[in-house]
């Protein structure tokens, strides 16, 4: 856990993500500018920052109704901007980018933050990219593979000897500069299914595992399968962290968490998905055993405590501001995260 | 409500003819309904590489959104091959998961031979329960001996085909009202 930055004895880590997603507010039908947006992303990693939550992560999706296609300059900012949280991607679309550069941005990323920089890998759930950047989608799986490979093995050495498909041969080349403490931690996104977490378990990296609604078992399957495959090649599972990434809201009551944040979910997946979210699925969303993690505050402390106890994972990231959820919730769910979900998490989950 | 005729074939007339009376009976029937007929035949749709559907560009683009935004829709198929034609698989294909969910789904078949009745009980019904089509469990089958000219000469043929429109209307308001009901019981 330890090459990973991660201290066991302290708990589960409680983080936060956004897709840097740029979409008009449902209850108003305005959209703020995309300068905006991306100050405001800025502004509620400084929050989180100062409220003492581990870890803030931006995405990359290159298309309409998205504003952080360069999440990496991005976390630029955010690093200049706070102290002692934890910066990352969720994710950083390595088929489509090439792996050095990628490098170069985070590992400078790395200094920058003093050492606070990891790194999210994934495959893109929406593929509009492809085209936009020159590959073809249908090498989606092997683009990914081959890249996520160098990736690994640039982090590992500093003098790189490599040969692939996608991209010209490497010959004792020198991908500078070295991250703070010799190496990146770099995690790999998973969409969910035990299929997809299988590869993660085979390239015996950490997992980050995205997940909309349903029974907190469901994704538990996802995470044996992972441990399960990273041992059958030689890992040691009890090394290797895993995190947990969705939607987050709490308010006074269950009832009106679900009424806060309903319009913004339905409303926004339709537009960047083409299909909105039924509200009996979302009513279900406040079971104590579904892994979506909205309710009151107590509620939602015991929803991210069975869910430690199911999954033995160290880190739960949250998503909050989907669909232009206004600034002022933000701030008021960072200040709930703080000033109760926070400590309470701590203190039973840390040694 | 909206409701869409898809026509599934790019080959022969009479699934089309069916179709044209059953546009017909819409427009005459329920003239304040928003109806559009979709002939795949009149489009240039390409194959389904796995994106989402909003992804895709021109007519494909067109089709799969129309038939998204749709509340009710007719299917109208021949049997190829003893099943259903390859045009119409593709459309299931590039539509996500449950694009038919809180939609009515409602079939007409035409087919060469009474062998292939069964067809759509058991290849294409599976589809679209998948999808989560509320289906109209009945469906009308036309024959070859029905049709003369792109006509249709059986009366009989024509009677189901009210009826068919009629089920899936009045099956599409009912949906609707317990939708809307359930809805609002949630409260948020």
């Amino acid at each position: 856990m330890e090459k990973y930055g991660i201290n066991p004895n302290k708990g589960l880590e409680f983080g936060i993500y956004t897709l840097g997603d740029h979409l008009p507010d449902p209850l108003t039908g305005n959209r703020i500018s995309a300068e905006q947006r991306i100050h405001e992303i800025i502004e509620y990693a400084k929050l989180a920052d100062q409220a003492g939550i581990d870890f803030f992560s931006v995405g990359e999706s290159h298309q309409e109704y998205f504003a952080t296609q360069a999440h990496a300059v991005v976390l630029s900012a955010i690093a200049q901007a706070t102290e002692n949280i934890k910066i990352a991607s969720s994710s950083t679309i390595i088929s489509t980018s090439d792996p050095v550069r990628v490098f170069e941005n985070f590992s400078t990323l790395d200094l920058i933050s003093n050492g606070r920089a990891e790194l999210v890998a994934g495959r893109a759930s929406r593929i509009g990219l492809f085209d936009l950047l020159g590959y073809d989608v249908r090498d989606y799986e092997e683009l990914f593979e081959e890249k996520f490979d160098l990736l690994l093995q640039i982090n590992e050495q500093e003098t790189v000897n490599w040969q692939g498909e996608f991209r010209a041969p490497l010959k004792d080349a020198k991908v500078l500069p070295r991250p703070k403490n010799g190496s990146l931690p770099i995690w790999r996104a998973v969409g969910g299914t035990p299929a997809s977490a299988r590869k993660a378990g085979y390239a015996g990296v950490p997992m980050f595992l995205a997940h909309l609604g349903g029974p907190a078992t469901l994704f538990k399957r996802s995470i044996d399968a992972y441990r399960d495959a990273a041992r059958s090649r030689g890992y040691n599972p009890d090394e290797l962290p895993v995190a947990t990434a969705g939607f987050f809201y709490a308010a006074e009551t269950s009832q009106q968490a679900l009424r806060d944040l309903y319009p913004y979910i339905n409303e926004g997946m339709k537009k960047t998905n083409g299909q909105g979210f039924p509200k009996q699925h979302f009513a279900q969303g406040v079971d104590p055993h579904n892994i979506m993690n909205i309710g009151s505050p107590q509620e939602i402390i015991e929803k991210i405590l069975y869910q430690h106890e199911t999954f033995g994972h160290q880190r739960y990231i949250a998503q909050i501001d989907f669909g232009a959820m206004p600034f002022d919730k933000l701030q008021k769910n960072i200040e709930i995260i703080g000033n109760e979900i926070l400590p309470a998490i701590k203190k039973y989950t840390a040694k | 409500m909206k409701i869409v005729g898809l026509s599934g074939s790019n080959v022969g007339t009479k699934t089309r003819t069916a179709m044209d009376y059953t546009a017909s009976i819409i427009t005459e029937k329920y003239p304040k309904e928003d109806f559009q007929l979709i002939d795949l035949a009149s489009y240039d749709i390409q194959f389904s590489d796995g994106r989402n559907y909003m992804e895709y560009e021109g007519d494909t683009k067109f089709v799969l959104e129309n038939l998204m935004e749709a509340d009710a829709i007719i299917i109208g198929t021949p049997i190829f091959q003893a099943s259903i034609p390859a045009t119409l698989k593709n459309i299931f294909d590039l539509l996500p998961i449950n694009a038919f969910r809180e939609k009515v789904v409602s079939m007409l078949v035409t087919a060469g031979s009474a062998k292939h009745y069964l067809i759509a009980e058991q290849q294409l019904k599976p589809i679209l329960a998948y999808m989560k089509a509320q289906l109209v469990q009945t469906y009308v089958f036309i024959e070859e001996a029905d049709f003369h000219r792109k006509e249709i000469v059986n009366d009989d043929v024509l009677f189901r085909l009210d009826r068919l429109v009629e089920d899936t209307v009045l099956l599409s308001k009912t949906f609707m009202a317990i939708h809307e009901q359930k809805e609002e019981e949630y409260d948020f």
